[in-house]
């Protein structure tokens, strides 16, 4: 069974072709470049060099969010119409845990993060537990501040990711030595990482995505959340931009 | 390629809030014409909210192609070319439409066109009635009020464009300015007939230039309101919408038939979501039969965003051996002469 893998959910573009647990070909790269330009010229150019066409490829898997938006959205469109087009199976994970499998030889627990802005991350709390990776504090965006505060008290974490280094001293100035950091190598996702916990899924029985389904941005557009809050506070005034 | 094979064009289009997909066969018999409206979900906003357009899109995205195909009786082996919007338009909408497209095209082979949405607002008169040549186009929408002159298919040369607010824009501005609901154009045009445009408000000829300044006479509306609020006097909304409307469209009728004299042609094809304002219409058919031009109005289906003058649009391009790359990227700001 073949595998792509696509990943423009960070800086990262990340595409993988894997059949069944093993990996056939995959090309990462960590640019300030527009992932629209360059993913469907990556996807191509990699299955023509491993001589393969669109009709081989049996399932599709997405890094579904949290990241930028936009980026999210064009992995997400880009696989969710190959899988339709050719007729097969769409998979969607989340882009922390994508980033949470480079720790996953960490004696401790992982905290992939995701710069959010404003002081806020995307991030989640993991550990490993006979050999999955399994959620111990679930995905979230949170002001850093309030983060490490409920960091405090557990064991040794990794942080990973190519943003940590932002907030590497407040880490360090709440969780001392405890906190630990990813290489280089251990902060950029890996759509290899993405393919293999596409077809565990598979295997576990997870169903696919559905037609109408969306990438997970783990928080409203800024629009919606004013407008409900105005709705909350009985305010008329809207919050619209315009366009 | 020969000019004459049987062609079945499906069209994408995402450039602001309309999800919407297509087939036209040979650049001008409708298929299918598949059309997902937002609307009502910005109406709450006001507006068109840009980041909660683009999140729609990548829901109904394929599932409105599937439909569009269904619709169609058409097979994706069948196609001959898949047409997307390139621009100009929201980027991150357009960017849903362009990844849709580009992935679509890369899993069956079929060849991929990247559109102008102007092009494909023109020929929407062509899914109607045959285009003839040389014509000028007038179009004009919440996001451009443009005049195109058209030797032959697939030839674009701008003649003007709006400097500032689209025509269609001002419309929802001015709306806004007098509390009508969103989108204002089509209250602002009801409000109109009960009202007489005997308020004086500004015209914009921008000397013999054919581009279009709103955004000025859109300051005189709000002035003048101000001014009448504080003098303690009322004025009727029915007349400021009256003389507003009667502003924008003279400017509007006015420019379109100096761009036919200038090109010498006797052909305009009116388009665009402004055209279904009832005054322009009007005007713009009396105008033309005083000076002998032959005025065509796609119906009022054709002339709001839709995929299906995407698909006719990029017909032609295709017929023209114009592809695009797996690297095509949505261009905000692109322009059309070619
Ligand atoms: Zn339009």
């Amino acid at each position: 069974m073949k595998w792509l893998a696509v990943d423009t959910s960070t800086l990262v573009l990340g595409v993988a072709i894997l059949e069944d647990g093993r990996l056939l070909g995959e090309v990462t790269t960590h640019l300030h470049k527009n992932h629209s330009v360059r993913l469907m010229p990556t996807v191509a150019r990699l299955m023509e060099d491993l001589e393969l066409t669109p009709r081989d490829l049996d399932a599709v898997v997405v890094a579904g969010g949290p990241g930028s938006y936009t980026g999210v959205r064009i992995g997400y469109t880009t696989a969710k119409t190959i899988a339709w087009s050719l007729g097969i199976p769409l998979y969607s994970v989340s882009s922390l845990v994508v980033l949470a499998m480079n720790g996953f030889r960490f004696p401790g627990e992982i905290v992939p993060l995701f710069d959010a802005r404003r002081d806020r991350v995307y991030t989640g709390l993991y550990g490993v537990n006979e050999g999955e990776l399994v959620p111990i504090l679930s995905e979230r965006v949170i002001d850093i501040e309030s983060w490490l505060k409920e960091l405090v008290g557990r064991g040794p974490i990794l942080f990973m990711g190519e943003d940590v280094i932002r907030f590497q001293e407040r880490i360090l100035s709440v969780l001392g030595d405890l906190a630990h950091f990813g290489v280089p190598a251990e902060n950029v996702s890996r759509a290899s990482s993405l393919g293999m916990l596409g077809h565990r899924r598979y295997q576990q029985g997870v169903p696919p995505e559905k037609e109408d389904a969306a990438p997970n941005y783990l928080q409203l557009a800024e629009a919606e959340a004013k407008w409900l809050q105005n709705q909350a506070n009985g305010g008329e005034e809207n919050g619209a931009a315009t366009h | 390629m020969s000019k004459t094979a049987k062609s079945l064009v499906l069209g994408i289009e995402t450039s602001c809030d309309e999800t919407a997909a297509a087939v036209v066969e040979d650049g001008h018999i409708l298929k299918s014409n598949i059309i997902s409206s937002q609307m009502e979900i910005h109406r709450r906003f006001g507006g068109v909210v840009p980041e909660v357009a683009s999140r729609r899109h990548v829901e109904r995205v394929t599932s409105i192609i599937e439909q569009a195909l269904g619709e169609a009786k058409v097979t994706k082996e069948e196609l001959s070319a898949v047409a997307v919007t390139q621009g100009p338009g929201l980027v991150g909408a357009l960017l849903i439409g362009i990844s849709a497209a580009k992935a679509f095209s890369f899993a069956t082979g079929v060849p991929l066109v990247g559109v102008h949405h102007i092009a494909g607002h023109i020929y929407a008169s062509h899914l109607v009635e045959p285009l003839r040549f040389p014509l000028v186009a007038l179009v004009a929408s919440g996001g451009h009020t443009e005049l195109i002159y058209m030797p032959e298919h697939n030839r674009f040369e701008r003649l003007g464009r709006t400097r500032d607010d689209a025509a269609g824009e001002a419309f929802d501005k001015v709306a806004r300015v007098l509390e009508l609901p969103y989108p204002g154009g089509p209250h602002i045009d009801r409000l109109a007939k009960a009202g007489a445009p005997h308020l004086d408000l500004p015209r914009s000829w921008l000397g013999d230039s054919l581009d279009f300044s709103f955004s000025g006479l859109k300051s005189a509306v709000i002035n003048l309101l101000h001014n009448s609020q504080q003098r303690g006097e009322t004025i009727e909304k029915a007349d400021l919408a009256a003389s507003f409307q009667a502003s924008v469209v003279e400017v509007l009728v006015e420019k379109a038939v100096r761009a036919t004299r200038l090109k010498g042609v006797s052909e305009l094809v009116l388009a665009g979501g402004v055209s279904a304002n009832s005054a322009l219409r009007e005007a713009l058919a009396s105008r033309c039969r005083e000076e002998g031009i032959i005025l065509r109005v796609p119906p009022l289906e054709l002339c709001t965003d839709n995929a299906a003058m995407i698909a006719a649009a990029g017909t032609y391009q295709f017929r023209d051996g114009q592809f695009a790359g797996l690297d095509l990227n949505a261009t905000a700001n692109l322009s059309l002469d070619r």
